[in-house]
């Protein structure tokens, strides 16, 4: 236990100093510090999923303060909390199927239920649309309760089996639970590993011969996106916009020249100036918010702006990962992170006309460096995601299937 | 309108930019005056109140121009209108100018405060400061004007031409008595009504005598009282820089030139504007254009396919060589020369800078120049300027306001008579290029000033992108005169000229957020103004400016803040534009492969003999029109749609250059 405290406390310190970068990376961390904590967490007789939750609530909510603009800590959490859930469930289903009433799990499944009741009819209903859509029987409970606990996810057809295979012994069911969630979660990460190749898979179906492209920032999706449709002979140019005061356009091209792509580094001033000859936008997201508001490397809103009134397709690469269930508020502000002024201005440069006399009132100056951009779901044509590409309106949907309502607000 | 009717068919009004009319009157189409300028022009019959209190002038008001029929016809535009007879007496002075005899009382007049029939007199330098200064008085006076109405008819004739002159030196001399006189609207409307029908009705002789009976009376009655008020109620912004006593002859001689030529000269040139730019992509005029350069420049290896229209040249190794030889070469002045090293090195920046350094240095190779002999001024001159200008192409491609300025010089010298001496011809054309730069740019930037500062207040947050003299002028006016707001200064890379701006601003005490242009949708939020430098305003409304303009604008646009552009007349281009690939400039690619990285600083050099990474460094972009809220010039604020209007009209009578 306190080994696990001590990992927690250190990726908290890295969170804080902003020494982890990249969602992908922050998302793995997490999520490996998260099994950590749940293998670690001693259960007790009953009520073992509530105490697991409680556990990868309280060491979240530390993780999550550590670094709020990184969504993807919140993300993974609430995926990690939906999978004990939905463990807890199935087991509390399959222990009901089999007219073996367990006294802990009921309870707390109806717990869980009173809460979620408690959410707006409209996700209960779209979960439970979502749940007969499954390939899971219907449950009585599912039927009657309609909770969100049991919306489809990508692995709850093998969780189901798991289950379904487990339920004749139903003496080891206390572990099982334990052990169902790290799976569960060992296949989170899994999964967050391999967008990258989920997504670059559809590449080809979204480049053709000739286009130009243009993107901003450094991501490492776009660039397994852009060199798998290299590898499969199609021939495109792209266009990088370098992203000023990080330059992180340069990484990107270097890495993108050294795959053999014909590639053309412009000043971000300059997006305007090219949109007009370019095919297709394609930018990696740092959060996809529920509304379909992308949250982007500073830079993307002027980008997509102007690809709108081009009609340039604007296209958005995110993995599951990143999809945030919540809606935001003014998050151009709020969900934004100011950088050090020294990357945009030397303060040698202007510090002799500054007046730093007491009394002086308001400084004369101020930097801003912002990090993130928000761009409005109306100016994205399309997101491809690991699960395929969907419309802005629909990522609601999409991220409604990934996370329970009762963990929207940690 | 219409290019058949030759240069002195019906007067025409000129009204652009925004129009204050507290009360506008009905429309009131009138039969017998079948051109639009006159009917047009009772329309806006702005009561006197409204000229504008206190320090500023109008927004509305064009300023004038240096002919007589523009003057009154776009100073018009804010004040009363006085009505057609005003644009014909109007026309009358124009006759009187080009018969060529040169009225001292003219020129009196254009340098003291306006005579209360609102003339002027066409001298160049002053009118601008002239116009700032009294521009309530301007308007005060206007109506006065109005009571002219029956000098003339139509079909303007010779003699017609003289009547008028008549009367409007009588006026003149009344003007003296009562200068400054003006006369509350109220009553105007009736007697607008009166006279028209009364022109209906009389002779013209007898039109002429009940007007200045009108006149007289008016005169009498209203004595110096509003001068004075006017007077008390304006502030005096500083004096023109220049005024117009050494500009004599000038007018006069264009005037009898393009007199004669008026209809071929149009023609001249169509043939002449568009010196559309060499296209790089087409080899064999590349060869040949190389073969006659003076600046050897190598050929960039790595260059951007999209834009091999454009020279792309490798930056920076021929500089030394080229300043090695500056005295030895004989085909260029050395002014010129040196003007072109500075472009090629980039020591002068910004537009007006480059321009008047240009300018300058053609003043230098003029006042230099001696006609060879057996050939003649006019063509030998216009050859060597051709020379130069080519040069300074080679150097670095003119930007679209040199252009101009060159084309003017170029009708400059062809318009010079040709009984005139060398060392005066020379003199004359120094001092044309002179007021050039004090009346179209200096005098410009002031007036420029003038109106934009009407446009802040207190505690607003203006937003301007990179650095723009005239923006920086506007804010530092703002501030002195003790408006409170905070600047945001937008930059990029490569230039970073925005620290400059910044940096001067912060030394004044302005209040200043800096933030590179892509945390522009960041702050723009928080922006209730953008301020607007350009380099050129196509007559599409199309904006060519620095680049990056065009994503400021237009995210300026998507949270709804107004765009003001601030551009020079003489910038004005009648080229159409529509994206930012076909005409533009590319800079130094290295620029952009140098990163001010800390720790990976070469990763980008390692790469740059790989021939699929290009750096593209795009100097200019174009706006698209919808994006501009309004145009400061100095004929007045005007929407991007009133660009052409401007540059046909003016342009025509050889106004705007």
């Amino acid at each position: 236990m306190p080994d696990v405290q001590s990992t927690v406390l250190e990726f908290v310190n890295k969170l804080r100093k902003r020494k982890i970068e990249g969602s992908q990376s922050t998302a793995k961390c997490t999520v490996e510090i998260l099994r950590s904590v749940i293998s670690q967490q001693r259960v007790p007789h009953s009520n073992q999923a509530s105490a697991l939750i409680d556990a990868v609530k309280a060491v979240g909510e530390q993780l999550v303060a550590a670094n709020p603009v990184e969504l993807a800590v919140g993300n993974v959490v609430r995926r990690v909390l939906h999978i004990i859930r939905e463990e807890d469930l199935s087991l509390a289903t399959a222990a009901m199927a089999g007219l073996d009433l367990l006294d802990a799990s009921d309870d707390d499944g109806e717990d869980d239920n009173c809460r979620g009741v408690g959410y707006s009819a409209m996700s209960a209903a779209v979960a439970a649309a979502a749940a007969r859509s499954t390939l899971r029987p219907p449950s009585l409970q599912t039927l009657l309760e309609g909770t969100p606990e049991s919306a489809a996810v990508p692995y709850t057809s093998s969780s189901g089996a798991d289950s379904e295979s487990k339920t004749a012994d139903k003496s080891s069911i206390t572990r099982k639970l334990k052990h169902d969630v790290i799976e569960g979660v060992n296949h989170l990460i899994l999964e967050i590993s391999g967008c990258h190749e989920q997504i670059a898979e559809q590449a080809i179906e979204h480049i053709h011969q000739n286009e130009v492209i243009l993107t901003l920032g450094s991501s490492r999706t776009v660039l397994e996106f852009l060199c798998a449709a290299k590898e499969k002979k199609r021939s495109f140019r792209v266009f990088v916009a370098e992203g000023a005061p990080r330059y992180q356009g340069h990484l990107l091209a270097k890495e993108l020249v050294a795959r053999g792509l014909q590639t053309t580094v412009i000043t971000d001033s300059a997006v305007f100036a090219m949109i007009s000859r370019v095919n297709m936008v394609i930018i990696g997201a740092h959060a996809v918010m529920a509304n379909g508001g992308v949250i982007g490397p500073v830079g993307v809103n002027m980008a997509a702006l102007a690809a709108k009134k081009h009609a340039v397709p604007f296209v958005v690469l995110a993995g599951s990962h990143k999809l945030c269930p919540l809606y935001p508020h003014n998050p151009e502000v709020l969900l934004n992170e100011l950088r050090s002024p020294s990357e945009l201005l030397d303060f040698g440069e202007v510090s002799d006309c500054l007046d730093f006399g007491a009394g002086s009132g308001s400084p004369l100056l101020q930097v801003v460096n912002p990090t993130f951009d928000y761009v409005p779901p109306s100016l994205v044509s399309l997101f491809i995601t690991d699960t395929g590409g969907h419309n802005p309106s629909y990522m609601y949907r999409l991220i409604a299937d990934y996370y329970s309502a009762d963990d929207l607000v940690m | 309108m219409d290019p058949r009717r030759g240069p002195l068919a019906v007067p025409k009004v000129r009204r652009v930019g925004f129009f204050t009319s507290i009360e506008p009157s009905p429309e009131t189409p009138r039969p017998n005056r079948s051109l639009s300028g006159p009917a047009e022009a009772i329309t806006s019959s702005s009561p006197l109140s409204d000229s504008p209190s206190g320090q500023f002038i109008s927004p509305v008001q064009i300023p004038p121009s240096r002919h007589h029929s523009d003057n009154l016809a776009s100073r018009a535009a804010p004040v009363p209108v006085p009505g057609p007879s005003a644009f014909r007496r109007q026309l009358a002075n124009d006759r009187t100018l080009h018969v060529g005899s040169y009225n001292p009382v003219d020129s009196l007049l254009g340098t003291s405060p306006p005579s209360s029939n609102g003339e002027v007199s066409e001298d160049s330098g002053s009118l601008f400061g002239f116009q700032r200064s009294d521009s309530a008085k301007l308007s005060a006076s206007f109506p006065n004007g109005g009571f002219d109405m029956t000098v003339a008819v139509r079909a303007p004739g010779e003699s017609e031409a003289k009547v008028a002159t008549a009367s409007t030196s009588d006026g003149r001399k009344k003007n003296v008595e009562a200068s400054g006189e003006s006369e509350s609207v109220a009553t105007k409307p009736r007697k607008e009504k009166e006279t028209r029908s009364l022109k209906e009705k009389t002779s013209k002789a007898e039109r002429r005598a009940i007007q200045e009976a009108q006149r007289a009376a008016k005169a009498a009655a209203k004595g110096e009282g509003s001068k004075r008020a006017g007077e008390s109620s304006r502030p005096k912004p500083s004096k023109p820089a220049k005024q117009p006593q050494p500009k004599k002859e000038a007018p006069q001689v264009t005037s009898s030139v393009s007199e004669k030529r008026a209809v071929s000269v149009e023609k001249e040139r169509r043939m002449d504007v568009p010196q559309t730019q060499m296209q790089y992509d087409d080899k064999s005029r590349v060869d040949k254009a190389k073969r006659r350069s003076v600046v050897e420049q190598t050929e960039s290896k790595n260059k951007v396919e999209l834009f091999l229209h454009l020279p792309q040249y490798e930056r920076g190794n021929q500089l030394p060589n080229l300043s090695s030889n500056i005295f030895t070469l004989d085909t260029i002045h050395h002014a010129v020369y040196k003007v072109g090293l500075q472009h090629l090195a980039g020591d002068i920046a910004g537009d007006n800078a480059r321009c008047i350094a240009m300018l300058h240095a053609f003043q230098e190779a003029i006042n230099d120049y001696t006609t060879p002999p057996m050939k003649d001024l006019t063509m030998d001159l216009t050859a060597k300027i051709n020379g130069y200008v080519s040069f300074l192409i080679e150097c670095r491609p003119l930007s679209m306001s040199m252009g101009n300025a060159i084309r003017f010089l170029k009708n400059q010298i062809r318009k010079l008579p040709v009984d005139l001496s060398e060392p005066e011809a020379k003199a004359s054309l120094c001092s044309e290029i002179g007021r050039f730069i004090d009346e179209k740019i200096l005098l410009a930037d002031k007036v420029i000033v003038q109106h934009a500062v009407t446009k802040i207040r207190d505690g607003e947050v203006l937003l301007t992108y990179g650095f723009s003299c005239v923006v920086e002028m506007i804010l530092l006016y703002a501030h002195e005169i003790g408006r409170k707001f905070r600047v945001v200064i937008v930059d990029s890379r490569p230039n970073l000229e925005g620290q400059k701006l910044l940096r001067r601003l912060v030394t004044r005490g302005l209040d200043c957020t800096y933030t590179h242009i892509n945390a522009v949708s960041y702050i723009m939020g928080e922006v209730t103004r953008v301020f607007l430098g350009a380099s050129s305003i196509f007559s599409n409304g199309t904006l060519y400016s620095k680049v990056g303009t065009a994503c400021v604008a237009m995210v300026a646009n998507a949270f709804s803040v107004p765009v003001i552009v601030c551009c020079e007349a003489y910038k004005f281009h009648e080229r159409v534009l529509l994206d930012s690939i076909c005409s533009n400039e590319l800079g130094d690619p290295d620029a952009i492969a140098n990163v001010p990285l800390r720790n990976n600083k070469k990763h980008s050099k390692t790469m740059d003999n790989n021939k699929n990474l290009q750096f593209l460094n795009l100097m200019y972009d174009s706006t698209p029109a919808e994006y501009i809220s309004m145009i400061v010039t100095d004929y007045g604020m005007i929407p991007p749609t009133s660009i052409p209007v401007i540059v046909r009209e003016y342009r025509r009578e050889d106004l705007l250059l």
